[in-house]
């Protein structure tokens, strides 16, 4: 499909009431929607519980479980494993619940301490043995799933200077993003001799970062480039000469500034989204999602990204979207 | 705890006399009117400084003139004035501004509220603090300063 030629259109499907407070995040599991397999996605809110919505037979989308009774705050972020069988949330009361699905039924198999206060994000590896947490403390935990869905702490990253917001792994490699109110990206990788995990590069203001808090960030699906989105209104391209088959710390930090795009938001960018097709979803501040694609006719060499729609007010209020699906707060 | 008050001595102004509004001539009862300046003051002139038992109005924080409104754009922001350089009351004033028009103003409302520039030692990490929406809800989830701040609303409910 070529999303440059046509008019394209977002339309809501379906509205998913049921929290009670607003929704901070979602999360599609990957296992699903997929070979006859009904679609389930998690969302997690401000009431302190997770939602399991399932897709029945007519297609319509009805809640299927309610994580509820083991958070004390918001629920600020969920992911599930790559299996789909464990889902991880982080919560704002320091903690983050690993849930394991036994036949629709969620039991809470293992809490994961530590982070001295609000966790923000919690991010699957590729290969499911390894999670990454980050929160307000500044710090992000490297987590490694043990037999018995026992969970040990492998490294406490420090280096970020203020709050964390998002953490996420590299599709297929062992490396980690982490993005913070410090205006800064770092990329985090094991040291191939010591196995001691350390930042093997930081993407602040000097390296054409962002000037503000960066709120997200999203892989292409070839994992050779990410997109970062900010207060500062800005999302940002970078790409990597990182190759899969290195996977020793050096060559990981090899990431530079692509392109910005700018001009197209006026309040801050919450979320961003990377799509399997190519096309970057934002969500912002002002009700609106945006959707942009690289754009091929090119006589400079450096890629640009065009705007392909703006759905406004998507939502009655600010939008944080999830591969391809979004919802309000 | 700090035992001291940060401005043991501040300044207090007299209450501006309030406008009574006069009333329209075509009522159409099921027009809304437009948010205009004045009613948005109207929400935050009474709120109770932290420290003292006076209005921010009374002490200036906040003027008529520090809110800037837009209601065809659901805009709003309030520009507000510490009464000291280096008060740390700041981001509790900032959060009771912001609760007060997030439950009084229609949900559409975008609101932006900042220090007034030249007017706070910290302006700059303040402002980025009441206009981070994640930390500000993170804030008001804790009990203590969600009192103060209730305490400091109680007299705009009157």
């Amino acid at each position: 499909m070529d999303f440059l030629e046509g008019n394209l259109e977002l339309r809501e499907r379906q509205r998913l009431e049921g929290h009670t407070d607003r929704v901070w995040s979602l999360a599609w599991n990957p296992a699903t929607g997929v070979c006859g397999i009904p679609a389930m996605l998690a969302s997690c809110s401000g009431d302190k519980t997770v939602r399991i919505w399932q897709q029945g037979p007519s297609g319509s989308w009805d809640c299927s479980a309610v994580l509820e009774d083991n958070h004390t705050r918001t629920v600020r972020s969920c992911a599930w494993s790559p299996s789909g069988k464990l889902l991880a949330t982080a919560s704002f009361d320091a903690t983050t619940a690993i849930w394991e699905c036994v036949g629709g039924d969620f039991e809470c198999v293992a809490t994961l301490e530590g982070h001295e206060n609000e966790v923000k994000s919690v991010s699957w590896d590729a290969s499911g043995s390894l999670l990454a947490t980050c929160g307000r403390d500044k710090t992000v935990w490297i987590w490694e799933m043990q037999p018995g869905n026992e969970f040990e702490c492998v490294s406490v990253l420090q280096g970020h200077t203020q709050d964390v917001k998002m953490v996420q792994w590299h599709p297929f490699m062992e490396v980690l993003v982490s993005v913070s109110y410090d205006n800064s990206v770092k990329i985090w990788a094991e040291d191939g001799d010591s196995d001691d995990w350390h930042c093997v590069q930081t993407l602040n203001e000097a390296s054409s970062g962002h000037t503000s808090t960066v709120w997200a960030v999203s892989f292409n699906s070839n994992g050779d480039r990410m997109a970062t989105c900010s207060d500062d209104l800005t999302l940002k391209i970078w790409d990597t000469s990182a190759k899969a088959s290195e996977t020793s710390g050096s060559s990981c930090g090899s990431w530079r500034h692509l392109c910005t795009i700018s001009g197209y938001h006026d309040r801050t960018i919450f979320s961003v989204n990377w799509s399997r097709d190519g096309v970057i979803a934002s969500g912002a501040a002002d009700d609106a999602i945006r959707l942009f694609f690289e754009s091929k006719d090119n006589s400079v060499d450096v890629p640009s990204y065009k705007l392909l729609l703006k759905k406004e007010k998507a939502h009655d209020m600010d939008v944080k979207l999830s591969a391809m699906e979004s919802k309000g707060t | 705890m700090v035992t001291g008050l940060i401005n043991a001595n501040p300044i207090v102004y007299e209450r501006k006399e309030r406008r009574v509004r006069s009333a329209p001539t075509d009522i159409d009862e099921y027009a809304e009117e437009p948010i205009d300046q004045l009613e948005i003051f109207d929400h935050i002139r009474d709120i109770k400084d932290p420290e003292h038992p006076y209005s921010l109005e009374e002490l200036k924080v906040v003027t008529e003139d520090s809110v800037e409104v837009n209601d065809r754009h659901s805009y709003v922001r309030v520009t507000f004035t510490p009464t000291v350089e280096h008060c740390s009351m700041a981001t509790v004033i900032g959060l009771c501004l912001r609760v007060k028009l997030l439950r009084s103003l229609p949900s559409r409302y975008k609101v932006d509220v900042r220090i007034a520039p030249g007017t706070h030692a910290t302006e700059a990490a303040v402002n980025k603090q009441l206009n981070d929406k994640e930390r500000v809800a993170a804030a008001l989830e804790n009990p203590n300063l969600l009192e103060m701040v209730n305490e400091c609303l109680a007299p705009t409910f009157a």
